[in-house]
């Protein structure tokens, strides 16, 4: 046992060492430590340095509210993580822990000098400053402040862990597992409800489960036994589930919660290895009970921040449940009665210990219980400054004025090693306010307390501001039985005895004899904001308390301000002279305290960031070398290489032999919507420019559908089936999108229409042959059918059967060329393309991918939506007014294309372009002007599609410009960074304008 | 989050369903015969109510149908929701 | 008189233990009739009374803010500045801010510390490299610096981005414009305060709006919660708010109001030395000179005014995030908070006069208002002090949604074919 192990507790494991290190340098602790009472087992205070001044810091808390004492863990390997609570981190076997924010070392950091200067850089210094010369900052200044930012350091290695997610639903979710907790959780279990209890630390029974003080008597026995029993048959619940390690991390309206798990961050390093590090429950409770309890409030003094000044009952929690004393002389600073259990625990276990109290004095059984033991107490007594650089070695005291305003008398030293120091009790309201509830100020001791107003939750306990034992428990038990709509709690008749408070007195900023601005007396510890920094902001007209706080960046640290944001807004009241209650608080946000992304974003990483599609089709295209395109989720083969070629070399080769001969597409992602109902007709009459009423049974025809504002939205192919049945073709990325916009328009504007939609986009494969020997590959795969012109024309559907599959065979062409889509319900997919490729191979039949087919398409003048389009395109715009319907007295965007600016002559319009040097391929997304030297440059357009056509030997592009539609022939050009190419506006069909070979 | 009372599933989270806006906007039955200012009016002019709204909500990831939602969109309180085509509740 | 900031000031003033130092701004009641009154005190009203005081000399004004000045989307955006835009129109408006950004500081005597570490937009599929190349090409004849990046260069550029082929959404390359970058934002808003103060501008808190007075297509004057205020212009610039104002007036607005959220991590030491976006897998991150990484988010898809947003948006977000930069999931998130944006059907702003004498709207700015600031503030000015727009914000005026001119910022409307 080292120095500071002074006791035996049933919380560490005395026979089971654990060693760590800090800073290179290896200790010991015991099983059942956190990595802070470690250190202090070890004599260890000085843990960091503070954010701006560098002060040397220590240990101040025992939980999530500690702003000094953080750490890197694991630093230089993939396990690593900033800005780690010492207070928090269990410890294990390995933990290698290292002190963050100083250089050259924590003994010796140069950034200390920031302290001496301190005078020169108040509260938002570099508003003021590093303006002059202007050049300076981006070059100097900048990266100077940019050189002192930030803490821990960000991993540098991808996260080797795995974290998960899990979704709960429960009648009622306990949230803290201390006294108010546990009878809670016992209630509503007991009464049949389904009951999750979450609590942060490694066991249950929050600071009860140590408080061993012989004034608080829970039926007869000690407070801590008594909830030990309580703990022990709540463990025999069915229907409750406890969660320990396992903290709230936000409250969401509709009661969903957010809480995260920590399943191996306690666990030695070999032992993590392929474990889930955290799992973060989603869940939705019908009633929340918050018993989050209420952390305590430091003191604000000259130099209160220095090691050794630690929280009171943190002092006692290290002592009663750790086993450790924070010093061997310690000095307790209080402004309240709870403090007085820490230094009668410290009293009863050996060590020196003195009091002093603001107050002129209390009456309690506790404080008559110090008394009693002889433990020396200085009343009405304020300390006026600490000294000690790297650990508090004496303290200066003086009497408090009357009203407490100030102080007199003269200064006393009193030599300590630990300073204890208690301002009170802040409830942690952090849940019920992010959940949406209101809070009341509560003049006497100067909370903030829950307004109750939530069906769907309560808090209970001492965030709900009640401090005192026997209010906790019976207030619980009472609250918890209303909510839960319950007649017998079970704690009805329980007997509890506790010390109780009488006398009450808070002072946010304790006075001095020294000038203000001779003091540091902080207030956010890890930002190194001080009670003279907030004044400042006042006087500078910074009157919110957001303001303030921004402007100090006071509570902006890792701990949020749950030590700091109480003092901040008690400064601002006394220095305005208001009431605090008329101020409000900041806003408390999600996360409690800080949560990884990695537990954020679960499972979903790597391959399981989003889905993949794949067609069934889709392992032959591996096997046969094919790259990928992603297309919305899908999979789509961009082209298929052989023998190293690139892309260019593969496309050149793909598209002729599409036109030479023949080639094969999987097209089985478009989107696909079957139709039917007897309005089917007059249905694609509204979504649709065109008509389609006229369209005969066992046709096809393409359609291009708008958005309301007239503006081209999707476009496909769709097949009259039967009498009231079709199927409608769309865009890959756009099927969904589709859909969904028409069963908005049927079921909400057009209800009457006898009309039914269904999504098979995933039924069907699609394999499309082109090319002008597809019609003998055809008469192969199809030997009894008739594929004349007569009999089955282009533009017509017929059904098949191939191997006895049926399927539907559209005459249909993207390319340009004699062209056959064959579709087969997805689960004969692959063989219905092998089928393809085998018939096809006498032909030399080449399977093309996306590159090619929009290659083939551009030759041929067709668009694609979302390439040549962004949008702002109308039908009007692309040239394709013959597929807007004049007679049809209506259809979706057909209004808009009336407006003064979507009838413009000079809209951008689609047309070709040829460049001057046929060899020159233009830059997809190039602009286009008409003048060279025209200042600024007028951008009349850009090149929306762009190839190297193999079939005319010679560079095309489509293109969108400014009154393009009359410009035939014009030349243009395209300013590139190092040249302009010189264009010629064209035609926008480029290959077999006659239509020729679409029957050849 | 929202729990959202689908109309005809019930109860289920708010990440099945999209939303579709202001509700009862009824498309102009002849829209020819509106002024410019009369369908930018129908096509782009919201309320944007702080407070009770009437709004349009599809169960994208459910039952695919579309319905309306009274919401107060200072708190997000779900007051009511009702099919296409039914009366809306006065709230 | 206002003191003068400089390391001077400060030296001297830390001698006088910095009792000395002049309110930033005061605390005025409001006068029974100003010239002009802009409601709302963000960063963009805020710049609009600084101008209209400075350029147009209009000094009897008043800004109302129902909160605290910069309390709203100023106060809550990820601060990223550019002006790559891909419509002339666009390019202009953002530029024309850009430009006040480079010299504001100095310009205020305020340091709102902008910083030009350079925005990178990424490149996810074919259609974002053709519609991100087209858009560098347009900024370039723009005289917008703008250069494409290949994979590699992005990766020089930004070492830490995983640029992994086989990664679901692989980067195919980038955007970069190297004058962009962020700003301290609510240094603007004060920045802004501060300077318009010492103009004589009425910078007054805590005073909502209640109502607004007219007679017959003529603006009279305000109520709000600090009596009625009279005044023959009134430019509105109340963000996610507008149509509520819109409202008093008896106007609508094409606007839709939505949350959009964002969060910070825990500081650490300098790790990303720039601003990196990414539409496609929606992802925006960079690193504020504390050392937080600052986390842009997406919009919720229906109207809320409650300043949440639900939490599968910031899922969303992180999980594009450890795609993008694996190293982060040991990170923490630090806060989350979310910002309500008036978002126009082309995601592009409205500065415009309405057809109520005397009244102007300056709304619509949706995810990308703070970038702005500046310009939209000294455009708004002049346009209300001239009652007609300046050309570089004529074509943001109310009318294009009659029309049909929209200024259509969203880019390729699917990913398609």
């Amino acid at each position: 046992m080292t120095k500071y192990r002074i006791n035996k507790t049933r919380f560490v494991d005395q026979t089971k060492t654990v060693s760590f290190t800090f800073d290179g340098k290896k200790y010991h602790g015991f099983e059942g430590d956190t990595l802070a009472s470690a250190l202090l087992s070890n004599g260890i205070h000085l843990i960091g340095r503070s954010f701006k001044y560098h002060r040397p810091r220590g240990i101040m808390s025992c939980g999530s509210e500690e702003p000094n004492a953080i750490c890197q863990i694991n630093d230089n390997t993939d396990l690593t993580e900033p800005n780690v609570r010492a207070t928090e981190i269990e410890l294990y076997e390995g933990l290698k822990a290292s002190s963050q924010n100083c250089w050259p070392s924590l003994n010796f950091d140069i950034g200390g000098i920031n302290n001496l200067i301190s005078p020169f850089i108040p509260a938002g210094f570099y508003y003021k400053t590093f303006m002059w010369p202007k050049s300076f900052w981006k070059k100097i200044y900048e990266p100077l402040i940019r050189l002192s930012a930030g803490l821990g350091k960000s991993p540098t290695q991808p996260d080797p862990d795995i974290y998960d997610h899990k979704h709960e639903h429960c009648d009622v979710l306990v949230i803290g597992g201390g006294i108010s907790g546990i009878i809670s959780a016992k209630i509503a279990a007991k009464n049949n409800l389904k009951t999750i209890l979450i609590e942060d630390k490694n066991i249950l029974g929050g600071s009860t489960i140590y408080q061993n003080n012989k004034n608080f008597i829970i039926d007869n026995q000690k407070s801590n036994e008594w909830l030990m029993n309580e703990i022990s048959e709540l463990e025999k619940l069915d229907n409750l589930i406890i969660k320990t390690r396992t903290s709230l991390a936000a409250f969401h309206s509709y009661n969903y919660l957010l809480a995260k798990e920590n399943i191996s961050d306690h666990l030695p390093l070999d032992k993590k290895n392929g474990s889930i590090r955290q799992r973060l429950w989603k869940i939705r409770a019908d009633k929340v009970i918050v018993a989050a309890g209420a952390i305590e409030r430091p003191l604000i003094f000259n130099n209160n921040d220095r090691p050794g000044i630690i929280l009171a009952n943190s002092v006692k929690k290290y002592l009663d449940f750790y086993g450790v004393s924070t010093g061997l002389n310690n000095i307790i600073f209080t402004n309240n009665d709870s403090a007085y259990e820490t230094a009668v625990s410290l009293f009863e276990k050996g060590i020196s210990v003195k009091i002093v109290d603001i107050r002129k004095k209390s009456s309690s059984n506790i404080v008559k219980n110090a008394e009693d033991l002889g433990i020396k107490i200085y009343w009405n007594s304020t300390v006026v400054n600490t000294f000690g650089y790297k650990k508090i070695k004496s303290i200066e005291i003086m009497n408090l004025s009357e009203d407490g305003s100030n102080v007199t008398g003269n200064k006393h030293k009193i030599q300590c090693d630990c300073l204890s120091i208690s301002g009170g009790w802040t409830p942690m309201v952090h849940m019920h306010t992010q959940s949406g509830g209101k809070l009341d100020f509560r003049e006497i001791d100067q909370v903030f307390v829950p307004t109750e107003k939530s069906e769907n939750h309560i808090n209970v306990g001492s965030c709900n501001g009640d401090f005192e034992l026997e209010e906790i428990v019976k207030n619980t038990n009472y609250k918890v039985k209303k909510f839960l709509n319950i007649n017998e709690g079970g704690f009805d008749k329980i007997s509890v005895l506790c010390s109780k408070e009488s006398e009450k007195k808070n002072i946010w900023l304790l006075p001095n004899s020294i000038s203000e601005s001779k003091t540091k007396s902080f207030i956010d510890f890890q930002n190194d904001s001080t009670a003279k920094d907030i004044k400042l902001a006042l006087r500078e007209g910074f009157k919110s308390i957001e303001h303030v706080k921004r402007y100090t960046t006071t509570g902006m640290a890792t701990d949020q301000g749950k030590l700091s944001n109480m003092h901040a807004l008690g400064i601002i009241a006394d220095t305005a002279g208001v009431k605090m209650g008329t101020l409000g608080t900041t806003t408390f946000r999600p996360p409690f305290t800080p949560l990884t992304f990695g537990a954020i974003v679960g499972r979903s990483v790597g391959k399981f960031f989003d889905i993949v599609r794949k067609t069934s089709i889709h392992e032959w295209h591996v096997q046969n070398n094919a790259k990928f395109e992603n297309v919305g989720q899908w999979k789509r083969p961009w082209y298929y290489p052989i023998n190293n070629e690139n892309l260019h070399e593969a496309v050149q080769r793909e598209s002729k032999a599409a036109r030479d001969s023949a080639g094969i597409l999987d097209a089985s992602t478009l989107g696909k919507i079957d139709i039917q109902g007897s309005d089917a007709s007059e249905f694609l009459n509204r979504v649709y420019t065109n008509a389609w009423s006229k369209l005969g049974i066992g046709k096809c025809r393409y359609g291009l559908m708008l958005n309301e504002d007239g503006m081209v939205y999707d476009d496909g192919v769709t097949t009259r089936l039967g009498e009231n049945h079709y199927l409608m073709t769309t865009t890959t990325g756009g099927a969904a999108n589709v859909l969904s916009k028409l069963e908005d328009y049927l079921q909400t504007e057009w209800p009457e229409l006898d009309v039914y939609l269904t999504s098979v986009t995933d039924h069907y494969t699609t394999a499309s042959i082109c090319g002008p020997n597809s019609k003998k590959i055809l008469n192969k795969l199809f030997p009894n059918k008739d594929f004349s012109d007569e009999a089955f024309p282009h533009m017509s559907y017929q059904d098949a059967i191939i191997d006895k599959i049926e399927c539907r065979i559209m005459r249909i062409s993207f390319t340009g060329e004699l062209s056959y889509e064959i579709n087969v319900e997805s689960k004969y997919g692959k063989s219905l393309w092998e089928n393809c490729i085998a018939a096809g191979e006498e032909y030399k039949i080449t399977p093309y991918g996306t590159e090619t087919m929009h290659l083939l398409r551009a030759e041929k003048g067709f668009i694609i939506v979302g390439q040549d389009t962004d949008g702002t395109m109308t039908p009007i715009d692309l040239q394709m007014d013959w597929i807007v319907s004049k007679k049809k007295y209506d259809f979706i965007g057909k209004r808009s294309l009336y407006r003064s600016d979507t009838m413009r002559e000079d809209r951008k319009q689609l047309v070709g372009l040829l460049t001057d040097d046929p060899n020159e391929i233009l830059e997809e997304g190039a602009q286009i002007v008409s003048e060279l030297d025209k200042k600024p440059v007028e951008m009349i357009g850009h090149v929306t599609s762009s190839y190297f056509s193999p079939n005319l030997n010679k560079s095309i592009a489509l293109a969108v410009v400014k009154g393009g539609k009359k410009m035939n022939g014009q030349k243009l050009f395209v300013p590139m960074e190092n040249k302009n190419i010189k264009v010629t506006v064209s035609d926008f069909i480029f290959f077999d304008k006659e239509n020729k070979r679409i029957n050849a | 989050m929202f729990v959202i009372n689908c109309p005809h599933c019930g109860e289920r989270d708010q990440s099945e369903f999209s939303c579709g806006g202001e509700a009862h906007i009824v498309r102009p039955k002849q829209p020819t015969e509106l002024s410019d200012d009369e369908w930018a009016e129908y096509l782009f002019m919201r309320k944007n109510t702080k407070g009770v709204q009437f709004e349009r909500w599809n169960h994208a990831h459910g039952c695919r149908k579309w319905f309306n939602m009274v919401r107060d969109t200072s708190n997000d309180k779900i007051h009511a929701v009702y099919k296409m085509g039914e009366k809306p509740p006065v709230i | 008189m206002k003191n003068k900031y400089s390391i001077f000031s400060l030296i001297k003033n830390a001698f006088s233990q910095h009792e000395n130092w002049k309110q930033a701004w005061g605390n005025p009641e409001p006068k029974k009739e100003y010239e002009a009154v802009i409601v709302g005190g963000g960063g963009h009203g805020l710049a609009t009374a600084y101008y209209l005081a400075k350029k147009h000399n209009m000094k009897n004004i008043a800004v109302l803010e129902k909160g605290w000045i910069g309390g709203g989307n100023t106060g809550r955006n990820t601060t990223i500045i550019r002006s790559n835009y891909l419509w002339d129109a666009s390019a202009g408006l953002y530029d024309h801010a850009l430009k006040i950004w480079e010299n504001l500081s100095q310009e205020l005597n305020y340091n709102i510390m902008f910083s030009q570490r350079g925005v990178m937009n990424l490149a996810h599929n074919l259609q974002d490299v053709r519609d991100l190349k087209r858009r560098t090409h347009a900024n370039r004849l723009n005289g917008i610096d703008a250069v494409w990046l290949d994979t590699k260069q992005v990766k020089e550029f930004c070492p830490i981005i995983n640029i992994s082929q086989d990664i679901r959404y692989p980067v195919l390359g980038g955007t970069l414009q190297r004058r962009a970058g962020t700003a301290r934002h609510d240094a603007v808003a004060w920045g802004y305060a501060r300077g318009a103060d010492a103009m004589g501008v009425d910078i007054i808190q805590n005073c909502e709006v209640k109502g607004i007075k007219r007679n017959g297509d003529q603006v009279e004057g305000l109520d709000t919660t600090k009596g009625f205020i009279k005044t023959k212009k009134i430019g509105v610039v109340a963000a996610g708010h507008s149509s509520v104002i819109a409202n008093m007036a008896g106007l609508k607005l094409p606007l839709e109001s939505k949350p959009l959220q964002a969060l910070v991590s825990e500081p650490v030491k300098p790790i990303i030395d720039t601003v990196v976006m990414s539409n496609a897998v929606h992802a925006y991150v960079s690193q504020s000179d504390k050392g937080e990484l600052v986390i842009g988010a997406g919009t919720d898809a229906y109207i809320s005014y409650t300043q949440r947003g639900s939490h599968d948006v910031v899922e969303g977000t992180l999980k594009a995030i450890l795609e993008l930069y694996p190293i982060f999931s040991r990170m923490k998130m630090l806060r989350q908070w979310g910002g309500i944006v008036d978002i126009c059907p082309d995601a592009s702003p409205i500065i415009s006069k309405t057809n109520i004498k005397g009244l102007y709207f300056n709304c619509g700015w949706g995810t990308g208002g703070f970038k702005a600031t500046p310009g939209s503030g000294d455009l708004f000015a002049h346009t209300i002090a001239n009652d007609e727009p300046h050309k570089l914000n004529a074509a943001f005026n109310l009318n294009r949604f009659v029309s049909g001119d929209l200024v259509d910022e969203h880019g390729a409307a699917a990913v398609a074919h």
